[in-house]
């Protein structure tokens, strides 16, 4: 297992692998991360919003990894990638609309290649395949950073792209963070004793286990991966090897399946007390750095949550729920929409909103990009 | 000895007595699935079964939804009666390339000589606010290939009989449970009942102005419309609750419609290959049926959009209010 920080924060190599200033910009993200999973976890106890996968503990595998792409690679997540969101620059706001129940936070910033949130297990893999064979077809130093956990692994999607990409010699690196848990199952469970990254060997690619809690060992590991797929080196398989510390999602209780002990075990080795460790040991952080990062923390996550809530009182617009099935209306769709539109006059159908929309409302007017504009459809090239 | 078992349950609490039972009555019954075991499934329809009946019986596997499907079609042929669980039915699409071309054919394939007694069961629907691919309806995936039976329970009691009928069958059952009524409500439901016949639609309220035709969560939903229509019109409403989609029940829907002579489904399908659709053209077939036909035949569906995040879910999916006016536009025609 790849390592370059001990459970304590210290130097396990000769010379630091990034300048102090860079290691505490990625701290800034992880800590980030941290803070806002913590208040999504808040706000859906509270009923605000709904169910989603906190990325707890897992800060260091998604900001390391995420951090060693660049914006003309393609970052494809699966659905607990929150700390490499928001790195990617995905606003609060939009990752709080998902979490909402509104297909509007989907929306990328414009010109990102960063792909939705994919639910099915493993199957977001093979668009990995497909854009980093884009990019060879088109000529382009460009990757794609494909995330999954230890229990896709199991998933079939998952030995077809890597086949595919090893046969190919597709610029992909597969991002494997083995968080110890499928939900219940526990990774002895899923895949017979060997680690998961010595599958590469199958596919004739590099696979490396990384301690997936060690910022810079995940960095060093993922810059040298992202650059052999830009440079038309082929694939990598990543085995992160963390630990998910809270829950599957928020419907799931892990009190069922594994013990506080277990759990414990787990604490020493958290990914943001790692670095931070670190960063005091070098004298570039301290308590006041921390507190002022905190306060500008929460005050952008005020402001995001009340955007977020704003709109969903008054703007949302059920309808829109037509608009985007296929890039031109189709006659019998049309007819459904206006059908809708009559049987929803003058009643509340949307959930979470204060009162019926109304069309051209104040808050649906300059507060969200409701689409991507004609050029950004997916039918035609970025 | 405990206290007797309570017989008041809701369809959580049926399906895991049905199991139980079935697994008790033959040894040869075993349940495998995603965190079906220690965890007792994430809707905790397996709890305590493993517990019970051991890991060997009770089984935590990979994540693999088409290996589970695929591994049941040989644990079939290899002697045992596997009951599958798919976490969603949204997640059933991987075991796709097992169902279709394996499971539903096998019997054919060998003209009769190997059986697939394997059940299929999947949380199915919408309505609980949940993530992207979790709450769609995809019966018709199913009710279109030849060779599977597609069942689904609209409460308890149906459910715990419909259950053991599925586990008792020879044929390769695909069970779906509309998973927004799991906790709704509860009914009476025996203890080492009866099963419930497959291919045997039940008649909810009678009444000779219009027959509704539904099945699954949209049962109570068309329940509280045909109260409120009836109360305002005075009509007799009639509910036919299919419970099993294929082989459907060739008499109960014709019989109603040949006496009201107006129909309206309700499915939480998307519109466009509902089974509205095949509903229809059967009317249509029969004579006696169609000519006594005194209104266009309707439907109530969800719209030919994805099914949408939670925040717009309401507005797809039949609601008692377009419901209700359906069937009052359809009473007035």
């Amino acid at each position: 297992m790849v390592r370059v920080l001990d459970e304590d924060g210290r130097l396990l190599v000769p010379k630091p692998p990034l300048p102090d200033d860079r290691v505490a910009g990625l701290y800034r993200h992880m800590v980030r991360a941290r803070r806002f999973d913590a208040r999504m976890l808040k706000l859906q106890r509270q009923g605000r919003i709904g169910t989603f996968a906190p990325c707890f503990g897992q800060e260091a595998a998604q900001v390391g990894s995420i951090a060693a792409c660049e914006a003309t690679d393609w970052f494809v997540p699966s659905f607990r990638e929150l700390g490499c969101a928001l790195y990617r620059g995905a606003t609060m706001r939009n990752i709080l609309l998902y979490a909402m129940g509104l297909e509007e936070g989907s929306v990328a910033p414009k010109g990102a290649r960063d792909l939705p949130i994919s639910i099915p297990v493993g199957g977001q893999s093979s668009h990995a395949v497909g854009l980093a064979w884009a990019m060879k077809l088109r000529g382009e130093k460009a990757g794609a950073i494909v995330y999954f956990g230890d229990g896709a692994t199991s998933e079939g999607i998952i030995h077809e792209s890597m086949n595919f990409a090893g046969v190919m010699g597709l610029g992909v690196v597969f991002l494997c963070q083995n968080n110890q848990w499928a939900i219940s199952t526990p990774r002895a469970r899923q895949s017979a004793d060997r680690p998961l990254a010595d599958r590469a060997a199958a596919y004739g690619f590099p696979g490396v286990v990384v301690d997936g809690n060690d910022l810079l060992a995940v960095h060093g590991v993922c810059a040298e991966a992202m650059a052999r797929a830009r440079s038309g080196g082929g694939p990598t398989l990543v085995e992160a090897f963390t630990y998910r510390r809270g829950v599957h999602t928020t419907a799931d209780d892990p009190r069922v399946y594994r013990s506080e002990a277990e759990e414990k075990s787990w604490e020493s080795r958290d990914p943001v007390d790692r670095a931070r460790k670190y960063l005091e040991g070098r004298g570039a952080w301290d308590g006041k750095r921390e507190t002022a990062l905190e306060e500008a923390i929460d005050a952008e996550m005020a402001a995001e949550v009340r955007a977020a809530e704003d709109y969903r009182a008054t703007g949302v617009n059920p309808l829109q729920m037509f608009d985007f099935v296929y890039v031109s209306m189709p006659p019998y769709l049309q007819m459904q929409r206006d059908e809708a539109e009559e049987a929803f006059r003058g009643r509340n159908v949307v959930v979470g909103a204060s009162a019926p929309w109304k069309p051209g409302g104040a808050a649906a007017v300059g507060q969200l990009e409701e689409a991507p504009p004609e050029e950004d459809r997916p039918e035609k090239p970025r | 000895m405990s206290a007797a078992p309570s017989s008041n349950l809701n369809m959580v609490e049926a399906l895991n007595r049905a199991l139980a039972e079935e697994m008790e009555r033959d040894e040869r019954v075993m349940i495998l699935g995603e965190d079906v075991g220690v965890d007792g499934g994430v809707f905790r329809v397996t709890r305590g079964l493993q517990e019970r009946f051991g890991k060997h019986r009770v089984v935590d596997t990979p994540l693999a939804e088409a290996c589970i499907v695929g591994a049941s079609v040989g644990l079939a042929l290899g002697g045992m009666r596997p009951v599958c669980e798919m976490q969603f039915s949204g997640f059933m699409n991987f075991a796709y390339g097992q169902i279709q071309p394996h499971l539903s054919r096998f019997l054919s394939r060998t003209r009769g000589g190997m059986r697939m007694p394997v059940v299929v069961r999947a949380p199915s629907g919408g309505g609980i606010r949940a993530l992207e691919h979790h709450c769609e309806s995809e019966e018709m995936s199913y009710v279109s290939v030849p060779g599977l039976v597609v069942l689904m329970p609209s409460g308890p009691r149906t459910a715990y009989g419909l259950l053991k009928s599925a586990i008792r069958s020879e044929e390769p059952v695909i069970f779906f449970e509309p998973k927004s009524i799991y906790r709704a409500f509860r009914e009476e439901v025996p203890v080492d009942g009866e099963p419930y016949p497959i291919g045997k639609a039940e008649i909810l309220r009678e009444g000779g102005d219009l027959t509704i035709v539904t099945w699954g969560a949209m049962v109570r939903r068309c329940r509280e419309a045909a109260g409120r229509a009836a109360a305002a019109t005075g009509a007799g409403i009639e509910i036919v609750d299919l419970l099993t989609l294929k082989p459907m029940d060739p008499e109960a829907v014709m019989g109603s419609v040949r006496k009201s002579g107006r129909c309206v489904v309700v499915h939480e399908a998307p519109r466009t290959g509902g089974f509205a659709g095949e509903i229809f053209a059967r009317i249509s077939e029969r004579e006696d049926v169609f000519h006594g036909l005194r209104a266009p035949l309707a439907r109530v569906t969800s719209f030919d959009v994805p099914y949408p995040l939670f925040a717009r879910e309401n507005a797809y999916l039949p609601d008692v209010e377009r419901i209700e006016a359906q069937i009052l536009k359809t009473l007035k025609a």
